[in-house]
This record gives C-alpha cells, structure tokens and sequence, in this order.
C-alpha cells in the first residue's frame, strides 16, 4: 500500500485534464490520464489499496465525475485532505470512494508512517497516531454502501 | 432566530416548516440542466432508461455547449446520442449547436425562477443564483440518476453575508469585484456554503450580477445569490416569465451568518487573476506588462451583450497588438444577434478579433483556442487551473472584459482606465 501524498487546492483539471472531458467517460479510458497534469507517475503506480493525503480544498472546479470515478476504478482506498470541495465530496459519494475529512492526520503523517483506516469507527492510524474523522450521516452513508447513488437508485426503484 | 434564503428555499421544497443547517433534505428540483455531457448521462442508465423511462420530460433543459460544432467523431457522436435521446423521451427544452452556453440559455428561454431549485451536471449552474434561484452543480452520476427518480438530496448550508456599497468607478465591474472577494476569502472560502449578497444590490445590473453568481463556485459555495428586485422582475418579464407567476424568497433580517462581509463598490480597482488559481488576485497595477499571446473574451461569465459592449467601447477604431490573437465568444445566439444589430460586432472584428460561434469555446481546452506550450492566455472566463485551456506549459491570467480588451491593443496586461 502506497502513500501519495499532494498539497492544497488540488483542482479537477490537475486529477483529470478538462480537454479529455468528452472523450473518456468509462473508467477504461479514465485510468491514463488521471492526475495527468499532477503527477506523471501516477496513473502508471497506482495500485489497489493506495491512499491518497493532500491539503485543503480538494477537487476543487469542474463537476466533471472522472478524478472520483478513476480513483475509485484503480482502487484507490480512501482520500484524506484537510477539506474537499463540495461537488468532488458528491461525487466521491456517488462513486462509493470513501473521503477522510482529517486536517490532523495530514499534518501527522511523514513519510514510511503506516496508514490504516477503520471508516466504521471513524477513526484513522497514522504512523502511530489515532485520530477520529466525522462519518457521513446514514441516510448518505447508504449510498456508499451501496456501492454508490446508481445501484443505490437501481435498488430503490425496484423496490417501487 | 431567522431563517436564510438557502433554509428558506430547501424548507419550502421539502415541504417542512423550517429546516436547520446541516439538516439532509430530500427535494425535487424544478430542473435537471445536461450539456454535452448528456451523452455520457444516458449511457450509464441505458437499460434502466429502457425499464423505466425518463421520470418527466419536463425536468430536463438540454444544451449542445462544450464543445461545438462538434471537434471530433467521437463529440460528434455524443451529440447524435443526445439528439435521439431528446427525440425518443420528447424532452422539449432542447437546444442544439450554436444556440449558446447553457448557463445563459437556461436563463434567456425562462427557464430559471426565482425561489426554486436547478441542479445541473457543470459547477457553474450556481450563476442562477443572479435570479434568487438556488441552483447547484452536480455530478454525471447524479444527473443520470435524477433523469430516473427526479429527487435527490441536500444538505442545508450555513450562510456568508456579503453586503455591497456605492457604485463602481469606470473602468471596474461585477469581475474585479468577484475576483477580490475570491482573492480576499480564498479559494475555498465559502466551502459547502451558501453566499448572499446584500445592500446596494440595485446598482448592479443583471447581468452583472450573473457574473458574481456565476464565479460563487470560484470561492467553494454551493449557491451565490441576490435578491429578487423590480430590476429582476423586469428582466424575467424580457424572457417570457409574468411578474407574479413565481414566488421568490429572500433571508430574514434576523437570519444567522457564519461570516460577514462588506465591500465599499467604489473603492475597487481593476485586478488580476494570476495562474494558477483564482484566488491569486492583484491589482492590475502589479500583473502590467506581463506579455500575452491570447485574449478571450466571451463565456458563461462574461460573454454577455454589456460585457461586449464594454469591450468594443475601448477597442472601438483602434487595433490589437498584432502579437495578440483576440477571439470573441457571444454568449449565446440572441447575444450575437443583438451585438451585431448594434454594431458591437463590426467594432469587435475591425479591431482584429476572431469570432467565434455561441458556446463555451477554448475555455476548457477542447477546442477553438487552445493554448501552446510557453503561451499566455487573459481571458474573461472563471478558471485559470493549469492545463485549462488544454497546455500544462501554458499560462492564464483572468479579468474583466475592460481589462482584456485594453490588454490586447498592448500584447500586455494593461490598466484599463488608461483607455477611458
């Protein structure tokens, strides 16, 4: 499990080029290009499990879906940042991937610390460190349990 | 303890008597806006489409923006699927090529009312907020979901207060104070928050005041709104919705803000955005004389009629730096009509501006426009993130239209006061 670690105000053209947004819709053709303009190692490194720690304001700019969509296809576990930006923090809802809103683990962690999470206690480990996150209310935390908002909304309307 | 307009709108959408900040709400929005990004919409839903139909063909309005005529086959055939879609569900609020950038359309065929909630799959859905509406941006997952239920949730957000004082001096508009209140508070400076603007609301037009709304994503909101005024209602009666067929909503006097702010309008001076974040701001003083390849001056936030009018009013008989490629993008069609019926249109192209077709242009970096390595950009749109304009290499700075236009006679930043 790998640490990656980014500063404040990382926006959406930096996790995915604008100029891509109507020609990779599909987490196949996402995975290339994501952090494209961040980090030319990453889409090539990433791997299941990986963490990503940043700075405030997260996924700030476009709506466009494609940062919380790759992220999540390639497996990414959780993003932890001093805050998000509102329409990522939808976004990653709606995508199942699970957002650590946690200023205190970022400033805690160094490098080679050990990361580990526990999102049912709410709660993150770093290096040696215990700190606690808020957890999404529950009516919104069905959505990432779901899987996200479509098989959420599939299951809601066969249930009509 | 009063209630704010965003408590005030959520509360009446979810059918409760009030509502608290941070309270999750379930509503139904009176519109769904999609754009190009319609096509990649229905293509995760197309067997639910198939089971269960689009929940209204009311809730959409659908506008080809982003990047058209399309560039390629590929955004060629996202258009085509749009096409079909609109035909086989009769989603009539659909508006092709060259009809304009959604943001103004949606405004301009009376389709934002004061008092309701818009959401749509782009960040600047929230310009509305210049008509009292709370609107919102959201993801492609989200709108295709909503095409299927129509509902979704929100959370109820705290409050800035934001009061305006007095008159701009000539030369300084609705982008230079936007620009200082993003450079002021930060990127992130309202985040997960509604924004309000009050005071001397009257001595900002309309269209001014979508230029602030519009940048309230700039600043991290989730809405920037104004208040409905006589100037509003005259506006929606222009665009074909009665006086008195809607009911706006406004704060309470005694509402509660997390923050509060006051800007004396007068006492702003033109400023400048630099790369690579919005709220890099410094007055235009500092960024003179910094070389520019490209001039934009157009999109959803300042592509509108006043907007290049001003420009034509410094570029009028003079012409650009033949160092500078100037391109211009009307708003939407009746912008374009109506600058060319007044000869802003002729000024513009005499000057030496390329004209572009109603849209969003080079302002994402698909097309028409994009920049080369090394190249630097002052553009009127919202967003100078590096690699926007579809180069990493290259650099962009924002502005107002006043400024732009005085820029692009020089090949450098320059104060535009220094033309009137």
């Amino acid at each position: 499990m790998k640490v990656w670690k980014y500063g404040d105000d990382i926006n959406t053209d930096m996790l995915f080029p604008g100029k891509y947004t109507y020609t990779c819709s599909t987490a196949e053709e996402i995975k290339p290009h994501l952090l494209e303009d961040l980090d030319s190692e990453f889409a090539g490194k990433v791997a299941e499990g990986d963490i990503l720690f940043a700075g405030k304001n997260f996924g700030c700019g476009s709506s466009r879906e494609q940062p919380a969509l790759g992220l999540k296809a390639v497996g990414v576990q959780a993003i932890v940042a001093k805050g998000f930006a509102r329409i990522f923090y939808r976004a990653a809802i709606n995508q199942g991937l699970l957002l650590v809103e946690c200023a205190e683990a970022v400033d805690a962690y160094k490098d080679g610390d050990e990361v580990s999470l526990d999102p049912q206690a709410g709660q993150i480990k770093v290096g040696g460190k215990v700190l606690n996150f808020p957890k999404l209310p529950p009516e919104i935390l069905a959505i990432r349990e779901a899987g996200g908002l479509l098989p959420y909304t599939r299951a809601a309307l066969k249930k009509r | 303890m009063g209630q704010t307009f965003a408590q005030k709108v959520l509360a009446r959408a979810a059918g409760l008597d009030e509502v608290a900040v941070s309270q999750i709400v379930t509503v139904r929005p009176a519109h769904l806006l999609t754009h190009d990004n319609t096509a990649a919409i229905i293509g995760k839903i197309g067997d639910d489409l198939a089971q269960y139909g689009v929940v209204s063909p009311d809730l959409s309005v659908i506008v080809l923006d982003h990047v058209t005529p399309a560039a390629n086959e590929k955004t060629a055939t996202g258009h085509k699927n749009v096409r079909e879609f609109v035909a086989k569900y009769g989603i009539h609020n659909f508006y092709d090529v060259g009809e304009g950038i959604c943001h103004q359309i949606l405004v301009e065929k009376g389709h934002a009312r004061p008092g309701t909630i818009i959401v749509g799959s782009d960040s600047h859905t929230c310009s509305y907020g210049a008509l009292g509406v709370f609107s919102t941006g959201v993801d492609r997952t989200e709108s295709a979901a909503l095409l299927l239920t129509g509902q979704t949730w929100l959370k109820v957000p705290p409050t800035l207060r934001i009061t305006l004082r007095g008159r701009f001096q000539p030369g300084v508009g609705a982008k230079d104070l936007v620009l200082r209140i993003i450079g002021d508070i930060g990127a992130d400076g309202a985040t997960y928050s509604a924004v309000e603007f009050h005071g001397d609301i009257a001595n900002l037009s309309v269209p001014e005041r979508f230029t602030v709304a519009n940048m309230g994503i700039e600043m991290g909101a989730k809405v920037a709104v104004f208040p409905v005024d006589e100037q509003t209602v005259e506006y929606l009666e222009q665009v074909g919705v009665a006086r008195g067929s809607y009911e706006p909503l406004w704060a309470d006097a005694d509402a509660d803000y997390v923050r509060e702010l006051e800007y004396d309008l007068a006492a702003l001076e033109p400023v400048v955005a630099k790369p690579h974040t919005v709220d890099n701001v410094c007055p235009v003083g500092e960024a003179a004389g910094t070389r520019i390849n490209q001039c934009l001056l157009g999109t959803c936030t300042n592509g509108r009629l006043n907007d290049l009018r001003e420009a034509a009013g410094i570029l009028k008989g003079k012409r650009i730096s033949p160092n500078v490629r100037l391109l211009v993008l009307p708003a939407s069609r009746a912008v374009f009509e109506a600058a060319t019926e007044d000869g802003t249109m002729l000024t513009l192209s005499r000057a030496g501006a390329t004209v572009l077709p109603p849209g969003c242009g080079p302002c994402l970096g698909a097309h028409q426009g994009v920049l080369a390595p090394g190249e630097a950009c002052l553009s009127t749109a919202n967003r100078n993130f590096k690699g926007r304009m579809g180069c990493k290499e290259a650099e962009i700075y924002l502005a107002a239209p006043a400024t732009v236009a005085a820029s692009a006679l020089y090949g450098e930043i320059t104060d535009p006061r220094k033309e009137m």
